[in-house]
């Protein structure tokens, strides 16, 4: 951000919509910055507006003996959608990406590229969903960019946010621990996300009221551990959905994960969607669901651990893990045939008839 | 989720088995000479494998999955023809979703797409028009493709243009016909057959009656047969007790949707829009003679065909593909030299790869769990 000293002004943005000039470095980028940007994510590290936020490294320290460090860009389209918009996703999935290693997720970056046209309006209420997902999960926003490109180089606006975390020096977390004879736990429904933007596209002209699951999964994934240090793997399940989750499990740790189709909590709803495209929940996107690999013997004490947080209500089980075959997911089908569930090529393409 | 848990409980699912296993010993098979029993349409395929049908039926029961996904038998000189027509500048070239990723010669619609070409996926064929009225200065292009099934609501959205007096918008049709080429199959001199799934939404448009020849002239038993794993259970029990009682027939399992007389208002747009090509290329299959439409007389200003020049090339098929004899039910998927090796969804040689409805790609995606793992070792080893 520009160097010089900022304040928190509201409403001195003018005009309706954004164009170059507030990218350009100059008052109109000043005004912008110090109304929606300081306005919304006010906080003692990024008060001061350097070129960079300064922690103090006892800090991190005093909670633990590794720094978890991700980055993550969000291009969501539409960038509005029923549960959350773009500003949401790219706190919350940051955060997770950190909580899933096991980390506190403590501070968060901000880059924003907007596409002059962007209506002011909407980016104040993408300000302030940031400035509400990231006082719920628990971080701070601690410096930030913006740019404003031409019509046409990007899609309204893209957000780009890094983040760092600290992790606990008992926990060791990583997709290659699973193990023959631990169980595989979800945080509940599967797919909501992937069903609430193919609503909001609005492309197929189906009506539907399902709300993404978007939210911060690092208060329940504290509360999990608290219960079980014993987790062997965790991930959230985003892009590719719970398949592709699982099947990097599968690699990485060189077992077989059983999915019984029984088990899979899908809402009638997403259902519904995915049975008239011809998709499969399985690889449906998700924005809020925690997959968790824990020894069997924990698995009751996890459920309960995760049920009692409001993120972890609906938590079940949903595999098992064996030693062969090898590198395999496989889904037990309500007939009690098997068939292999692999990674996905590309997207899911709806099928034609 | 109502109307379609019906149809896949497990129940009922052993019920059926359990009849099925009780018809057998009234028919001479053998593990040599199982019962050959051929599912036309892509759709079946998917879910017999999505369910895992075929490990649940007797060794003697063997499924043949026919060439019904349109997507897998396109040619590659057709998706050539669609990626010239897409890389003009002044079109919008629209597809069905599956149809992205059907190889061409050079490359397939989401690489033209990425090198510049404007390719949209649409989910109806209306919604192709709805962007041809929503710019006037563009040449809309739809890659009409399918069976009888997705025929009327082409048809009816070239009437609706026609009606709405729309100029920047045509077909590049390659609609494929279901009769000829189940023709095409029990002529082949190969052929073993013992009975056919007959294909649901086809029939939904067609009717019963295109089928009659199946059993009066070729003593094949056939059922008109619906998309869930129970409907296709069911539909293998109408066929065994046809042949354990030496009857053969065109039975309606799917009756909740076919009307005996098909969809007639379908119909009617469909012979005005549509007549049939002397012959139509398939990949895998070769040139099969009316197995093809093409836009009549009186709507050919809506013929993409005839608007713009195309390459309009014959391509062969990759030497080394048995795509036909897998869809001629001689070999199965995994037997071809090249599946799971120079053959995968990632990079499909084969017609039969590329869309979820392909034998091989069901094969590999769902496996046959045994085959998969041993070519999978062979693979590693």
């Amino acid at each position: 951000m520009n160097s010089s000293p900022m304040r928190k002004r509201s409403g001195i943005v003018r005009g309706q919509s954004i164009d170059m000039s507030h990218g350009s470095g100059g008052k109109a980028m000043r005004d912008l910055i110090e109304d929606i940007f300081v306005g919304s994510f006010d906080n003692d590290l990024l008060a001061p507006l350097e070129d960079q936020a300064r922690i103090d490294l006892s800090l991190l320290t005093a909670q633990g003996n590794r720094l978890a460090f991700t980055t993550d860009s969000y291009v969501v389209h539409p960038i509005f959608f029923n549960g959350g918009d773009i500003g949401t996703l790219a706190i919350n999935g940051t955060v997770n990406d950190l909580a899933v290693g096991g980390a506190i997720p403590l501070y968060l970056t901000c880059g924003m590229i907007i596409e002059e046209g962007l209506a002011v309006d909407d980016l104040r209420l993408i300000a302030t969903s940031m400035k509400t997902a990231a006082s719920k999960a628990g971080v701070k926003i601690v410096s930030g960019d913006t740019k404003v490109v031409e019509r046409g180089a990007a899609d309204k606006i893209f957000i780009n946010t890094s983040g760092i975390g600290v992790i606990p020096a008992h926990i060791n977390v990583g997709a290659g621990n699973a193990q023959a004879g631990d169980v595989v736990l979800i945080n509940g429904h599967l797919g909501d996300h992937g069903a609430a933007i193919i609503g909001a596209r609005g492309d197929l002209a189906l009506e539907n009221n399902i709300a993404s699951d978007c939210c911060a999964l690092n208060h329940l994934i504290s509360d999990l551990l608290k219960a079980c240090p014993e987790v062997h793997c965790l991930r959230d399940a985003t892009r590719g959905g719970v398949a592709t989750v699982l099947n990097e499990f599968a690699r990485a740790s060189e077992v077989c994960i059983k999915i019984d189709e029984k088990a899979l909590p899908i809402r009638a709803e997403v259902r519904g969607i995915c049975e008239i495209l011809g998709i499969d929940p399985l690889y449906l996107a998700n924005e809020g669901k925690l997959v968790a690999v824990v020894p069997a013997t924990y698995a009751q004490v996890a459920l309960e651990a995760m049920r009692q947080n409001e993120a972890g209500k609906d938590s079940t089980i949903i595999a098992e893990i064996f030693a062969a075959p090898k590198e395999t997911v496989i889904l037990k089908t309500i007939f009690g045939g098997e068939r292999i569930v692999d990674m996905l090529v590309g997207d899911q393409l709806p099928r034609i008839c | 989720m109502k109307y379609v848990d019906e149809f896949r409980d497990p129940e009922l699912a052993k019920t059926l088995l359990a009849e099925i296993e009780r018809l057998l010993p009234k028919i001479k098979t053998t593990s040599q000479r199982p019962l050959q029993i051929m599912e036309f349409c892509g759709g079946h395929t998917h879910t017999i494998f999505r369910y895992g049908l075929e490990q649940l039926l007797p060794k003697t029961i063997e499924l043949i999955h026919g060439p019904g996904c349109p997507v897998c038998v396109l040619p590659m000189g057709r998706v050539d023809d669609c990626i010239a027509l897409a890389e003009r500048p002044e079109v919008i070239f629209t597809t069905f979703g599956d149809a992205m990723r059907v190889p061409g010669s050079r490359k397939n619609l989401l690489q033209a797409k990425a090198d510049g070409a404007d390719v949209r996926m649409v989910y109806s064929p209306l919604d192709a028009l709805e962007l041809a009225k929503k710019n006037p200065d563009r040449e809309v292009i739809f890659f009409a493709l399918g069976f009888e099934t997705t025929m009327p609501s082409t048809a009816l959205t070239v009437l609706q243009a026609a009606e709405d007096n729309v100029k920047n918008f045509s077909l590049f049709c390659n609609h494929i016909t279901t009769v000829p080429t189940i023709k095409a199959i029990l002529d082949s001199p190969s052929m073993q057959l013992d009975g056919f799934v007959a294909p649901g939404h086809v029939s939904m448009v067609v009717g019963e009656e295109p089928f009659h020849f199946v059993a009066n002239l070729y003593k094949k038993p056939i059922v008109i047969t619906g998309f869930e794993p129970i409907d296709i259970l069911q539909s293998l029990w109408l066929l065994i007790k046809q042949i354990a009682e030496g009857r053969c027939q065109v039975e309606n399992q799917y009756a909740r949707v076919v009307a005996t007389g098909g969809n007639s208002p379908g119909l009617a747009a469909m012979a005005s829009v549509f007549e049939l090509r002397d012959y139509f290329e398939w990949r895998g299959l070769g040139s099969i003679d009316q197995s093809g439409v093409k836009m009549t007389e009186a709507y050919s200003h809506f013929d993409a065909e005839k608007k713009f020049s195309m390459p309009n090339l014959k391509v062969a098929d990759p030497e080394l593909c048995q795509c036909g004899e897998v869809l001629r039910g001689a070999i199965k998927p995994w037997q071809c030299q090249l599946f799971g090796t120079a053959c995968t969804p990632e990079t499909p040689m084969g017609a039969l790869m590329v869309s979820s409805e392909g034998a091989c790609a069901a094969y590999y995606n769902f496996g046959n769990l045994q085959e998969i793992m041993t070519l999978k070792e062979k693979s590693i080893s």
